[in-house]
């Protein structure tokens, strides 16, 4: 350790103004603080540090995000052996690896990218490197199906860092989440690698391991997918990839097929409690936006015409466990900068979410994916939401005022 | 005939004075028409021969028009040349023509038009006012062509209808991008052109 702090040292002045690399000070600046505590401290006033800064935050998500991820490996997994018929005898290990290597490429290429844009931005405006891209470079690989193509993520990556972050100004100044741009650039730009019954489940081999023929009855639709398509009326029976019939036990715990991460309702529950039990996230948000959610399924249960609209049939926690729903709830409406900030403006801006996403999902069968739409729709709300907020409270405090007065 | 000012009357437009880039004017029918490098080349003429003859008749009727009624007038001339630009479409380009739709009819309500006529034609003499509007069509077909350009290479491989991007890619796994030709992508096309062109002038920055 001492070494490292001295040879860090050494090449310091290399690095400050008018040194040799000059311009590579903010990537020297972010290894240096990522590695040592900096040792400046404030020169004037007092201040009070927080340790929880945004460095930390953003590892806590990461830690609250690692069950989804690992599930959603085992998933991809778990799912491919199902479709060649192999699941008995392979063994839980093997499952997994095939999962992992099946996943790291994506969380690779995004980081790549990702960061690679970030610290070419930082550098050309002088600016610190800032820790933003961390959790949504590790949301990006979870929101994708198994098969989308990699060089379409960094596409997708790359758009979405420039256009919905770095033009905004940076990290925390975006107005859309940067995950779900990412991932609405691919969907409408590639339906065909981001939707339908091709790309939810892997049935090829990777890197050669897991090679085999799909078994017959194979169809790799997801459980929202199949009540997007359903036609003819009648009772909807969701199946899983080989038919049989899906319990609401097999949807929570998310033996689906589905995007990466989103499939586990159980993992993503249990990220929710880190990030609640560390005060990370706005327990406001995910309760309003699962609220949002049961009485939008329920009034589509009371009053939507199941022939016309399928998905209508599905029950409040049907609707939940399904898809991204939860995903979007605990992970994507709860991200402080595009959501709203003021409290009340919180249980709007999550209850609307909730209402939307089912909206979307039940009576637009071209998305069946309601969840992500709907966030990013309503973070193009969430301002005026704090606006009318604050100007409610204004009037109000002003109405006592002049009460007081009188 | 092109004096020293008559050339910046009519090469201004073209980068420093943009109808679209520099005064976002003209972004509808901008977003509306540049999936395609045909209809919007097609549009990109047929708005720079309605302002430039808009501008010449305006500019000689300019001592007469009561001022009261100048919208009006200016209305008229702009509609009477844009039918003619119509039918003109209509009978020797019928498929661009319908490809294009709406948007010829809508060119009198293009900004670009009526901002021309209002602040030059009305104060100008007929040849400068000529060069104005030639020049402020060509700025505003070249934003289109670009635009344009790009949204057909990205967003269906072909350029002028001819595949470009060759079979082999798609065959790699290659696939156009769907979203180049929804109208959000022309926007922020149009948006990465003021980028380049505002680093490139910073004059223009504020």
């Amino acid at each position: 350790m001492k070494a490292l702090k001295n040879y860090i040292d050494k090449i310091k002045p290399h690095f400050e103004p008018g040194g040799k690399l000059s311009m590579f000070q903010s990537v020297f600046e972010g290894f240096e603080s990522f590695l040592f505590v900096p040792n400046t401290t404030s020169r004037s006033g007092v201040h009070i540090h927080d340790s929880i800064d945004s460095k930390r935050t953003m590892t806590v998500v990461i830690v609250a995000l690692l069950p989804a991820l690992l599930f959603g490996m085992y998933n991809v997994g778990y799912q491919h052996y199902l479709a060649i018929g192999e699941l008995a005898q392979t063994s839980f290990w093997s499952v997994f690896l095939f999962g992992f290597l099946a996943v790291l490429p994506k969380i690779v290429v995004s980081y790549v990218v990702g960061l690679g844009i970030e610290f070419t931005a930082a550098q050309l405006r002088h600016h610190e490197i800032q820790e933003g891209f961390l959790v949504s470079g590790m949301l990006i690989p979870m929101i994708v199906p198994v098969d989308t193509p990699l060089w379409m993520i960094a596409v997708a990556t790359a758009f979405a860092v420039i256009f919905a972050k770095e033009v905004f100004g940076g990290t925390g100044m975006n107005i859309f989440n940067i995950a779900l741009v990412t991932r609405a650039f691919l969907f409408f730009a590639y339906p065909s690698k981001m939707s339908g019954d091709e790309v939810f489940v892997r049935t090829g081999d990777t890197f050669g391991l897991g090679a085999g023929q799909v078994v017959e009855g194979f169809s790799g639709a997801t459980p929202l997918g199949q009540a997007a398509t359903h036609t003819g009326g009648g009772a909807l029976q969701l199946t899983d990839i080989l038919g049989n019939t899906l319990s609401l036990h097999d949807m929570f715990l998310g033996f689906i097929p589905g995007s990466i991460g989103e499939t586990s309702t159980l993992a993503i529950l249990i990220g929710a409690v880190i990030l609640l039990a560390t005060g990370i996230a706005s327990w406001r948000v995910m309760l309003s936006v699962f609220a949002g959610g049961i009485v939008m399924s329920l009034i589509c249960n009371w009053f939507a015409n199941p022939d016309i609209y399928p998905a209508a049939q599905l029950s409040p926690l049907e609707q939940i466990c399904l898809g991204g729903f939860a995903f979007a709830a605990v992970f994507m409406a709860t991200d402080p900068v595009t959501g709203a900030r003021t409290n009340t403006g919180k249980y709007i801006f999550g209850f609307l979410v909730g209402v939307l996403a089912i909206l979307i999902r039940v009576f637009n069968s071209g998305y069946p994916e309601g969840a992500m739409l709907a966030v990013l729709l309503m973070n193009a709300f969430a301002p005026l939401i704090d606006y009318f907020v604050v100007e409610a409270n204004i009037r109000h405090r002003l109405k006592r005022a002049k009460n007081l007065t009188k | 005939m092109l004096s020293k000012k008559n050339k910046e009357i009519l090469l201004g437009p073209l980068s420093k004075n943009n109808p679209v880039i520099v005064q976002i004017l003209g972004i509808c029918s901008a977003l509306a028409v540049t999936a395609k490098l045909e209809p919007a080349l097609v549009m990109a003429v047929s708005v720079t021969a309605v302002v430039a003859f808009a501008n010449v008749i305006i500019s000689l009727l300019r001592n007469t028009i009561p001022n009261s009624i100048r919208i009006i007038v200016q209305l008229v001339v702009v509609a009477a040349l844009v039918i003619i630009v119509d039918q003109v479409l209509k009978a020797y380009m019928y498929q661009v023509s319908k490809q294009l739709s709406v948007f010829v009819g809508l060119i009198i309500t293009n900004c670009i038009l009526m901002g021309r006529l209002e602040a030059f034609a009305l104060s100008h003499k007929p040849w400068e006012s000529f060069l104005d509007g030639v020049g402020n069509g060509v700025g505003y077909g070249i934003i289109l062509v670009i635009v344009a350009f790009f949204r057909e290479l990205l967003g269906s491989g072909t350029l002028f209808g001819y595949q470009v991007i060759p079979q082999q890619l798609y065959d790699w796994g290659y696939q156009n991008n769907g979203l180049m030709i929804l109208p959000p992508m022309a926007l922020i096309t149009v948006a990465c052109i003021i980028w380049v062109h505002r680093s490139r002038n910073k004059d223009l920055q504020q």
